[in-house]
């Protein structure tokens, strides 16, 4: 499995040469383009949530900017409620996998080698499973909402990011400036915080731009399987659930959530991408 | 070669082990009895025992587990609680659809992301290059369900040449009818695993590429395809053979939804409604058969890994 380390670090360095700013900045404007959506999403909304004034399945109009849904419900509206649903849970997995496995990754580095055997190996028993299936166990234990499907996902990612960490972060505390640090008597808690946190920060942060992408697409798996966020939350997963029976007749109820989730990972993946040249200019030139 | 074989199987029973008690602890957290599943809500209390002794949960949690650990190794999966049938048959029956599904998805994933991904690196320079670079960028970011859906709408109810769900009742006994059945799910699970296979094909190509051996096979006077197939193949297929067990797992995980599109019977709705009815021996059953697979899956890509690279073969743990 180690390639698959060696691949998630490479993942987080630079690739191409020259500078990717334009990639950066397509990443932003289209990840805050659905930002945009969810901020105005909290202020207004073309229709209540629930309003059924509209006409079953009704074509894209001036009215309804992309029709209505089979029971008359805005589908722009339901559109924007579901980017303030992503956006929450792919920043709460991923807060949530962020401090687990920073902590369990450092836990691992620091320990004792059997602690840090036994710890790894659990981890990678872990990650032989795939992000959907850990999920829905938490699901089928939690019951399904929004809050279990962020738990779900975000326990399930921990493991990778705490393995993530715990390389990164043996890679640091082999290098001189920590065996100068502790001859020069610092405690362990400021060779965490000062010199290891801000080393592997970086490409933590890629990664975690990553995971992003895979929370929200892990999302809208669930509540497609109809595990995730229960109505009247409009996750796109949910909408795409929805539509799909009714597809011949309203197409653009199966596209616009579809393209909606396609914009969000995809910029969020660009942004990871442009990141990775951002933060670490020095190994631009590489490949 | 054989310590490392017998560390990774112990490693492989380990994991496991681990994996079930997980599993099992898991769903027992879940509040209220197994039994409840069996149970109306007026239920007497001596229906409440019977349905305890059924399911066994008035045994203590331990004994449970040793139970439960102990008929697996006979390998028998237990009753389901809703319908008192054996779980180990009916996964059997469900795996003659997931498993082809899953394997042939990635069996046409595997051609499609060496061509795109070996095209991707070497015309890096041509506008078809980054077109298919640009392919698994977007295919990564694609819910796979979407994608079904899609398919479903163009060649299902579009254009109406093939079915746009469920499976022939008899299973194969029409082996054309099941295939044609098959044919949307296997499309669709193959379209989204290629692309991001397809990075990783890349990726190792361009690293050989830039390697000095294909440039000393190259100065020996081999053409590009002849130095890539005699020296290439082998050196770039060890990380992407690393990808292929999680990628074959994760197919597997993606048959689960993309079942659910197409309406297939398989693994993937027998979970679906074994959670939906709270009924833990079905939904331990194709836990514990999809933890196996996935454990097996990542035994066999470490061991062809090692006899791949001869140079791998030294380290012990592998990934440190």
């Amino acid at each position: 499995m180690s390639a698959v380390v060696e691949q998630q670090i490479e993942d987080a360095a630079p690739r191409r040469r020259g500078g990717r700013r334009s990639t950066l900045v397509l990443g932003l404007s289209l990840t805050g383009l659905i930002v945009l959506l969810a901020i105005v999403s909290l202020i207004w909304l073309p229709y209540p949530p629930s309003d059924i004034s509209g006409g079953r399945l009704e074509a894209p109009s001036a009215a309804h900017l992309l029709g209505t849904d089979k029971l008359g419900r805005d589908l722009f509206t339901q559109l924007m409620i579901g980017a303030r649903i992503a956006l929450l849970v792919g920043i709460g997995s991923v807060a949530l996998a962020a401090v687990l496995g920073v902590l369990i990754g450092l836990i691992a580095a620091f320990a004792r080698p059997w602690v840090d055997d036994s710890l790894s190996a659990t981890l990678d028993v872990v990650i032989a499973f795939p992000v959907l299936l850990l999920a829905m166990l938490v699901v089928a234990v939690q019951g399904a909402s929004l809050w279990s499907a962020i738990l779900a996902i975000g326990l399930a990612m921990s493991a990778v990011v705490a393995r993530l960490t715990r390389i990164l972060a043996r890679r640091v505390l082999q290098e001189q400036f920590i065996t100068a640090a502790r001859t020069s008597g610092t405690r362990w808690h400021g060779i965490v915080l000062f010199h290891v946190l801000p080393n592997i920060a970086p490409t933590l942060g890629v990664n975690l731009a990553l995971q992003f992408g895979a929370a929200v697409l892990a999302e809208a798996s669930l509540s497609y399987l109809g595990l995730g966020a229960p109505p009247p939350n409009a996750s796109w997963g949910r909408l795409l659930q929805e539509a799909q029976g009714t597809v011949l007749t309203a197409p653009v109820g199966a596209i616009a959530p579809g393209v909606a989730l396609v914009t969000l990972v995809l910029g969020v993946n660009f942004v990871a991408d442009g990141l990775r040249d951002f933060i670490d200019p020095t190994r631009r030139r590489q490949r | 070669m054989l310590p490392y074989l017998l560390r990774r199987l112990a490693f492989l029973v380990v994991s496991l082990v681990v994996a079930m008690i997980v599993i099992f602890v898991l769903l027992r957290l879940l509040p209220g009895d197994p039994a409840n599943a069996l149970l109306s809500v007026d239920a007497t209390p001596e229906q409440i025992a019977a349905a305890q002794a059924q399911v066994g949960s008035d045994q203590p949690l331990a004994q449970q587990f040793f139970t439960w650990a102990g008929q697996m190794l006979r390998f028998d999966l237990g009753d389901s609680y809703i319908s008192t049938l054996p779980v180990a048959p009916e996964i059997a029956s469900r795996l003659l659809i997931t498993l082809p599904l899953t394997l042939l998805a990635f069996a046409l994933a595997l051609v499609i992301s060496v061509i795109v991904g070996i095209t991707a690196a070497v015309k890096s320079d041509r506008w078809y290059g980054s077109v298919l670079s640009g392919f698994s960028q977007l295919g990564i970011a694609v819910p796979v369900f979407w994608v079904g859906i899609i398919l479903v709408w163009i060649f299902a109810l579009g254009l109406g040449i093939l079915p746009s769900g469920g499976f022939p009742r008899d299973d194969w006994e029409d082996p054309t009818e099941a295939l044609r059945a098959l044919i949307l799910p296997v499309i669709t699970i193959a379209l989204v695993m290629s692309a991001s296979l397809a990075r990783y094909v890349r990726a190792a190509t361009l690293d050989v590429l830039g390697s000095d051996y294909l440039r000393t096979a190259r100065a020996g006077g081999s053409g590009l395809g002849e130095a890539l197939l005699r020296h290439g193949v082998r050196n770039g297929a060890v990380p992407v053979v690393a990808i292929l067990g999680i990628e074959l797992s994760t197919t597997l995980l993606g048959a689960v939804v993309v079942e659910s599109v197409f309406s297939l019977p398989g693994l993937g709705s027998m979970l679906l409604t074994g959670i939906e009815q709270h009924d833990f021996a079905n939904i331990q059953g194709v836990l514990v058969v999809s933890t196996l697979f996935v454990l097996l899956v990542g035994f066999v890509a470490d061991i062809g890994q090692r006899l791949i690279d001869p140079r791998l073969r030294g380290s012990v743990a592998g990934n440190r």
